[in-house]
């Protein structure tokens, strides 16, 4: 099993929607994100071309984040999703530091916070909170071993790209073009 | 022209817009780990060469530093975390691909290992010294008999002490400066380096100074070589090096890097030390006190320019 989401970056129109959705899911503190949007814009006026990625954590087949932590907080669960165990959690900081992706955040209570795919729901077989109230269906999430997924769907015939796939961390968010 | 804008707020704090999430207390800990492993490789490596007579500072009294400049160091460590009464997590597992784990690790080992260290030469430093219950006197003596076991301990762990405050940082792929294995011996030479100064600083023999500062120029201009590596191989590097060097060669770490670290810090005394050896008369305090400060300012700068740069995507 491997838990991967697709985002169409051609349907994303960056309402922010999926932030607001994983905020209230999750009782992030105020100020505080999981979730966030990208807007790149390319090109010289006027012809320009603008497109909206909404990033979260990689949850990454090659997790520096796990590697670097001194207790094994920072573990990768089954399905591939990267999580901390809170009390586990020293809050050290050497994942923050880690992430090529800037993924992670230290929650005011003292532990390092982030994107779990929203694991309590998809273990109950639903989708993650900003998969479910995306107004566009941006967002495709599901199992890459199983050809019937989502997002198994969704990337058979279109092309798509990874974030700093240099960084070597084999990142699991896909973006369609 | 490519821009790329957050939109949504990614407001976090000591992340956006730049990460700054480790602070002077990693810059401290750094700086004091790299110090008292100095201290304590130069009081083993001469003890095993036979030259405790010859070299008192060095062997006994200097080792006063090392226990109190990890205990600092300690501390600072723990300031920094942000779960501090979980610190025990630390101890409750091996975790060999974490740097930070066998840091911790070493630093457990190494404090004790330099209190027996100094404890065992209590009573040769203060002849009044008394410990008071009959079990410690007889652990000194158990110690002293031992003393070349516990020498060679603490000269092979002082090397991973030292050099682990260089990997604690390069082991970081994500951030471009650090993530370059010439920052593990450029951080053992660098602690090496300040150990010597500190010692220097307190010895008063003449003799013992001149050996100590024959091996910390070598150690300077050893350091000084692997800079202009490193800086060769940012040259070299892909756009995420490139970018690093950008930060020192005309970016916002140009001034304190070039001029307090290098120049104050490295060049400056290791020409004091030079003359001093041709026989000019330069105060005692000041060659140490440059080396000291140009350690501490390395790593600050090290710690903040390494969390500037950043893979771009």
């Amino acid at each position: 099993m491997r838990y991967a989401m697709a985002i169409d970056t051609n349907k994303c129109v960056g309402c922010a929607d999926c932030v607001v959705a994983c905020q209230t899911e999750n009782n992030v503190p105020h100020g505080y994100c999981r979730d966030w949007i990208v807007e790149n814009v390319e090109g010289t006026y006027p012809s320009l071309d603008m497109k909206f990625q909404s990033e979260r954590c990689n949850h990454c087949e090659n997790a520096p984040c796990v590697r670097c932590c001194p207790t094994g907080a920072s573990h990768i669960a089954e399905g591939g999703i990267v999580l901390v165990t809170h009390d586990d959690c020293i809050g050290c900081g050497a994942c923050v530091e880690s992430c090529p992706y800037d993924a992670r955040y230290m929650h005011p209570d003292g532990y390092v916070d982030k994107c779990t795919f929203c694991i309590h729901r998809v273990d109950k077989g639903e989708n993650p909170a900003c998969v479910d109230v995306c107004p566009t269906y941006c967002l495709h999430f599901g199992d890459l071993d199983d050809p019937n997924s989502d997002v198994s769907k969704a990337l058979k015939d279109r092309s798509w790209y990874v974030l700093a796939p240099q960084a070597g961390t084999e990142p699991q968010l896909y973006f369609l073009r | 022209m490519k821009e790329e804008l957050i939109v949504s707020g990614k407001h976090l704090p000591d992340i956006y817009p730049v990460l700054h999430l480790w602070q002077w207390e990693i810059s401290l800990y750094l700086f004091l780990g790299g110090l008292a492993g100095g201290i304590l490789f130069f009081a083993a490596y001469f003890f095993i060469t036979g030259k405790e007579k010859e070299m008192p500072t060095t062997v006994k009294w200097a080792t006063f530093i090392a226990p109190l400049a990890i205990a600092v160091g300690l501390f600072s460590l723990l300031y920094d975390l942000h779960h501090k009464l979980y610190f025990w997590q630390l101890f409750t597992t091996v975790r060999f691909t974490s740097p930070m784990s066998w840091g911790a690790w070493t630093l457990m080992i190494i404090f004790p290992l330099s209190l027996v260290w100094l404890g065992s030469y209590m009573k040769e430093m203060f002849p009044q010294w008394d410990w008071k219950f009959n079990f410690l006197n007889q652990f000194e003596t158990i110690v002293i008999k031992y003393r070349l076991s516990v020498a060679w301990a603490l000269m092979f762990l002082s090397i991973i002490l030292a050099v682990y405050t260089g990997i604690l940082l390069s082991a970081f792929n994500a951030r471009p400066l650090w993530n370059t294995s010439i920052l593990g011996p450029l951080f053992l030479v660098s602690g090496f380096s300040t150990g010597l100064a500190a010692i220097m600083w307190l010895s008063n023999d003449e003799h013992e100074r001149k050996i100590l500062s024959r091996i910390d120029i070598f150690f300077i201009l050893t350091e000084l070589f692997l800079i202009v590596h490193l800086f060769m191989g940012f040259m070299a590097g892909t756009a995420v090096k490139l970018e690093a060097f950008h930060l020192f060669i005309g970016g916002s770490f140009t001034i304190s890097f070039w001029i307090f670290v290098v120049l104050l810090g490295l060049v400056f005394p290791v020409t004091l030390e030079i003359l001093e050896l041709k026989g000019f008369r330069i105060p005692k305090w000041l060659p140490p006190l440059l080396i000291l400060f140009g350690g501490l300012m390395f790593r600050f700068v090290m710690v903040d320019a390494g969390q500037i740069t950043r893979f771009l995507y």
